[in-house]
C-alpha cells in the first residue's frame, strides 16, 4: 500500500514495465527501475523525479492508451513527482503553496513589486523615484547597496535552507543513508547528464510533443533557459565582487563582464522561456500534469520577466525610467527567490538529486556485476 | 489522403514490420504506394509491435552484437529447429540477405540497442530495437510516410479479384474516402496468420481453441491468407500448428504481448486441474522449454495448469504483471487456486520425497533430478516445502500460425499449378512457412519479415513498371 492514490498507480505501472523492459535503454527511469522487484513510496518519486517527460516511452508502449492495460508513464510520474515537490516542502507549511502555485506566485510576485515601488516612494521622494541618475552609485540613490545586498541575501539563503531541507527529505526516503560519503564521480556524472539534459532527448531522437513525431525542441529551449539563468546569477555574482573586492560600483559600463554576462544571459532567458511556453502550449495532454500548468507557467513567466526587466533596464538605466523599472526588476528577482523553494524551480535540484543516486546506483551495480 | 480510385503501382495489404519494409522498398524504386491496414493505428502492426529484436547473420561483432553469427551457424540453428522443415534454397537467401538487413533497416530510421536485460543469451545473435517493436513500427511508418507512401487504417478488404494467378483489385469492407475498390499492378501480401481467427483454430482444435489466449491483437484473421489460398495460391506449413506457449491465464483475451509470459516452470512443477502432474518440467532448458508449454497445457483438461513454487524461488525469474497466488499451506494454496487440497498435497507430498541431493544450476542441464516418480523432473529438481506455497495459473498463449502461401526467391506466389503469380508477392508471417515449417528461434520471424519485405517490395515495383 502507498501513501497517495498517484503512487499506487506509478506501483502498477513499475510492475508492468518490469516484466516488459523494452524502454530500458530510453532514459533512466526503466534501468533504475530493473534494479528493483518492489518499489516504495520513496522509489517511486526516486523514478518519478527521475523522469525528464520526454515521452518516447508512451510512443513506443504498445500497452499505452486505448490498450487495457493503460500504462501512461510520462503523465503518471508527472503526478506523482509534482505530489513529491509539497511531499518534501519545508517548512511543511508552505507545502500548500504547490496546490494553487500559480496564484501564489502571482501575488508574491505583485506584492513584492509593489513592496519595492511603495519602499523606494516612502524611503525617498517621489522625484528620486522618477529621477534620472547616472554614474556609479545610481542604483543605490534609490536603494542603498547595503539594504539591498542584505535583503537579497537573506531571501537567497532562506531559499537555499530551504531547499537543502527539501533535498534532505528527499535523500532520505529514497533510501540513501545521510551523511553518506560524497560520490565525486557520481556527482560528476550527475553533472555532466543534467548539464546535457541527457534524458531529455527520447532515447536520441528528440521529445515527442503534440504527436507521434518527435519533433519537440524542449531540450534546446530548456539550455536557453538554464544557461541564460546561470550566466544571469555569474552576472550578479562578478558585479557583487566588483563591489566588495574592488569597490567599483554599478551600473557597468557595457563591455564590463557583469553586463556582458548579463546580457548574454537575459538574451537566453528571453528566448528559453518563451520557446518553453510554446512547446508546453502544443504538447499533446495526454503526457502531460495537466493541474501543474498554473505551476509550469508561473515559474516560466517569473524567468522571463526577469530577464526581461533586467534588459529593460539595461536600456532604459540612464533615463526618468530607470527607478521604477529597478523597483520591478527586484521586486520581480526577489519574488522569484523566495518562492525558488514553493515552485517549479524544485524540480531541477530533485532531478539532479536523483541523478547522483542514478550513477551511484549504476557504478554499485557494475561492481557487483564484475564481482 | 490521395485519390484511392487511381490505379497504384503497389497494393500492400497489411501493416507490420513486413508490410512496411514492402512499401518503403517499392516507394524507395518509385512506385506508388498505397498500404491498407485492416487495424485502428493504435494498433496497427499486427505481431510487430510485440517483437523486441531481430535475428541477423554478421561476420563481425557490432556497437550492439557482442560476436559473430555467421551465415552458416545461423543455417545450422534454422536446420536442427525446423526438424529440417525448411525451404534449403529459401532459408540460405534469407541468411544471406539478413546480413544487410542489418544496415538497410537503420537507414529506414530503426534503431538498435544491445540486449535487454534479462536476455543476455541473445546479445550475439540477435539486434534490439531500441524503445520495442512499436517503436520499430513508428519509425518505419514515419519513413513511409516522409517517402510519399499512402497509408488507410480501419481498411478491411473483403474480398481479391484475381484471375488466373493475376491480381486486379481488393475490395474493402467500408469505403475509404469514397472508394471501395482499390486496383494495382501488383499486390504484397503481409497480413501476417490466423491465430486471431478462434473459429478457424476450431477447425483443427476444436472446442479447445476457446480456452486459447491470443497473445497478440484480435486483427490476426488470416482472412486475406484464406481468400489467396482459396483463389489458387500454394499453400505451405501445416495448417493445424500453431506456436503456442503458457502464458498467465488472468490475461486479457487478446493482445497481452510478452509481459504475460511465464518463465518459472523449471523453478517449481506444473499441475493440471486435477492436481496431477503432466510432464517432466526439467527436460530441457530455456527456450526449449518455453516454447513447448503452451502445447502441454492445452492438452489438459481445460486448458488450463498452475505452476507450483515455494518462497525461495520467487527471485529466480523476471518479475511478473500477475503477482503470484499464496498460500500459508498447500491446501490453503489450492483452495485458492480451487484444486483438490488432498490431491495437490498428494502430487508435493510424493514429489518432494522423490527429490535426490543435487548441486542447483539453473544455467545448465543439473543433477538435481527425482527418482521413483512419473513424469520425473530431471533437473533442478527441488523441494516444495518453504511457505508461502506459490502459483501462477497458465492457458496456452497463441503466438503465430504456420500455415501460409508458397513463395520464390522473389518473394512471389506460386499458384497450385507451380506457375509464378504474374503479379502478387507475400511477405512476413503469411509466407514464414516456406522457411519456417516448425519451431521457433527469436528474432527470426522479423527476419522472415525485413528481408522477404524488402524483396517483396522491390519485386513488385519492377513488376508493376513492366
Amino acid at each position: 500500500m502507498h501513501g497517495t492514490r498517484i503512487l499506487e498507480e506509478a506501483d502498477r505501472l513499475m510492475t508492468v514495465c518490469n516484466s516488459c523492459r523494452y524502454c530500458e535503454g530510453l532514459c533512466a527511469v526503466f534501468p533504475a527501475m530493473e534494479m528493483r522487484r518492489a518499489f516504495s513510496d520513496g522509489d517511486l518519486n526516486y523514478l518519478a523525479n527521475l523522469c525528464h517527460a520526454c515521452g518516447a516511452c508512451y510512443t513506443d508502449c504498445q500497452f499505452s492508451p486505448p490498450h487495457e492495460f493503460n500504462v501512461n508513464v510520462p503523465k503518471t510520474l508527472a503526478v506523482a513527482r509534482a505530489e513529491s515537490y509539497a511531499a518534501y516542502a519545508w517548512p511543511r507549511v508552505f507545502a500548500g503553496a504547490f496546490a494553487r502555485n500559480g496564484l501564489v506566485i502571482s501575488l508574491v510576485a505583485a506584492f513584492s513589486v509593489a513592496a519595492f515601488i511603495f519602499g523606494f516612494a516612502a524611503w525617498h521622494d517621489w522625484k528620486v523615484l522618477f529621477g534620472v541618475h547616472t554614474g556609479p552609485g545610481a542604483f543605490y540613490k534609490l536603494m542603498p547597496h547595503n539594504a539591498m545586498a542584505a535583503l537579497f541575501g537573506a531571501a537567497f539563503l532562506y531559499a537555499i535552507v530551504a531547499l537543502v531541507m527539501g533535498v534532505r527529505a528527499f535523500w532520505r526516503d529514497i533510501g540513501e543513508p545521510v551523511g553518506m560519503k560524497t560520490d565525486a564521480a557520481a556527482l560528476l556524472q550527475a553533472i555532466r547528464d543534467a548539464g546535457e539534459l541527457r534524458y531529455l532527448d527520447g532515447g536520441g531522437v528528440g521529445c515527442f510533443n503534440e504527436d507521434d513525431r518527435p519533433t519537440d525542441r524542449r531540450r534546446l529551449y530548456h539550455h536557453f533557459t538554464f544557461y541564460g539563468f546561470a550566466l544571469c546569477f555569474a552576472s550578479t555574482s562578478v558585479a557583487t565582487l566588483y563591489h566588495y573586492l574592488w569597490a567599483r560600483q554599478a551600473p557597468y559600463p557595457w563591455w564590463d563582464l557583469p553586463v556582458v554576462l548579463g546580457t548574454l544571459g537575459g538574451i537566453g532567458l528571453l528566448i528559453g522561456p518563451i520557446g518553453l511556453l510554446a512547446e508546453r502550449w502544443k504538447r499533446d495532454s495526454v503526457l502531460v500534469d495537466e493541474a501543474r500548468y498554473g505551476m509550469d507557467v508561473a515559474f516560466i513567466v517569473m524567468l522571463f520577466l526577469t530577464s526581461l526587466t533586467g534588459m529593460a533596464l539595461l536600456i532604459l538605466r540612464e533615463t526618468a525610467a530607470m527607478g521604477p523599472l529597478l523597483a520591478l526588476h527586484l521586486g520581480v528577482v526577489f519574488s522569484l527567490f523566495v518562492t525558488m523553494p514553493y515552485g517549479k524551480f524544485v524540480h531541477g535540484i530533485y532531478r539532479f538529486t536523483a541523478l547522483v543516486r542514478y550513477a551511484m546506483e549504476r557504478k554499485a551495480m557494475a561492481h557487483g556485476a564484475g564481482e | 489522403m490521395a485519390d484511392l480510385n487511381r490505379k497504384f503501382d503497389v497494393l500492400v495489404i497489411g501493416g507490420g514490420n513486413a508490410a512496411l519494409c514492402a512499401a518503403i522498398s517499392a516507394r524507395r524504386a518509385g512506385a506508388s504506394v498505397l498500404v491498407l491496414e485492416g487495424a485502428p493505428k493504435f494498433y496497427r502492426g499486427g505481431n510487430t509491435r510485440h517483437t523486441r529484436n531481430m535475428r541477423c547473420a554478421h561476420d563481425a561483432a557490432t556497437e550492439i552484437l557482442t560476436g559473430p553469427y555467421t551465415e552458416e551457424e545461423f543455417w545450422d540453428d534454422l536446420l536442427r529447429l525446423t526438424g529440417g522443415q525448411t525451404d534449403e534454397e529459401l532459408a540460405k537467401f534469407m541468411i544471406k540477405e539478413s546480413k544487410d538487413i542489418l544496415n538497410w533497416i537503420v537507414e529506414q530510421g530503426v534503431r538498435w540497442q544491445p540486449s535487454l536485460g534479462g536476455t543476455l543469451s541473445l546479445g550475439r545473435t540477435n539486434s534490439f530495437f531500441l524503445g520495442g517493436g512499436r517503436a520499430m513500427l513508428n519509425a518505419l511508418y514515419l519513413t513511409a510516410e516522409k517517402l510519399g507512401v499512402e497509408i488507410a487504417y480501419d481498411a478491411e478488404v473483403i474480398d481479391l479479384e484475381i484471375e488466373d494467378g493475376m491480381f486486379l483489385s481488393a475490395k474493402l469492407k467500408q469505403p475509404i474516402d469514397g472508394a471501395s475498390e482499390i486496383r494495382a499492378s501488383a499486390l504484397v501480401a503481409a497480413a501476417g496468420g490466423f491465430e486471431a481467427n478462434i473459429e478457424w483454430l476450431k477447425e483443427y482444435w476444436g472446442e479447445a481453441a476457446d480456452n486459447f489466449l491470443i497473445r497478440g491483437t484480435p486483427y490476426n484473421r488470416g482472412s486475406i491468407l484464406k481468400m489467396l489460398l482459396a483463389k489458387g495460391v500454394q499453400d505451405i506449413g501445416d495448417p493445424t500448428q500453431c506456436h503456442a506457449v503458457a502464458i498467465d491465464a488472468r490475461a486479457p483475451k487478446f493482445d497481452g504481448g510478452i509481459i504475460t509470459r511465464h518463465d518459472s516452470v523449471v523453478f517449481g512443477i506444473v499441475v493440471n486441474k486435477h492436481a496431477e502432474r503432466f510432464y517432466d518440467e526439467g527436460e530441457d532448458i530455456w527456450p526449449k522449454r518455453y516454447a513447448i508449454w503452451g502445447r502441454l497445457v492445452a492438452a489438459q483438461p481445460d486448458q488450463i495448469a498452475y505452476i507450483i513454487f515455494d518462497s525461495t524461488v520467487v527471485t529466480s525469474f523476471m518479475p511478473t504483471l500477475f503477482p503470484p497466488i499464496a498460500g500459508a499451506s498447500i491446501a490453503e494454496l489450492a483452495g485458492k487456486l480451487e484444486l483438490d487440497p488432498a490431491a495437490l498435497e498428494k502430487t508435493i507430498t510424493e514429489f518432494n520425497a522423490a527429490v535426490q541431493p543435487g548441486t542447483f544450476d539453473h544455467t545448465i542441464l543439473d543433477d538435481c533430478r527425482t527418482a521413483g516418480i512419473s513424469p520425473p523432473k530431471t533437473h533442478w529438481a527441488r523441494k516444495i516445502e518453504t511457505p508461502p506455497y506459490l502459483a501462477y495459473p497458465v492457458r496456452p498463449g497463441i503466438t503465430f500460425t504456420y500455415l501460409g502461401t508458397r513463395v520464390n526467391k522473389q518473394s512471389r506466389m506460386v499458384m497450385k499449378d507451380g506457375k509464378p503469380s504474374a503479379n502478387m508477392f507475400a511477405a512476413g508471417e503469411i509466407m514464414a512457412g516456406n522457411v519456417l515449417g516448425k519451431g521457433y528461434a527469436a528474432g527470426i520471424g522479423m527476419t522472415i519479415g525485413s528481408v522477404f519485405g524488402r524483396v517483396a517490395g522491390r519485386e513488385a515495383a519492377k513488376n508493376a513498371r513492366n
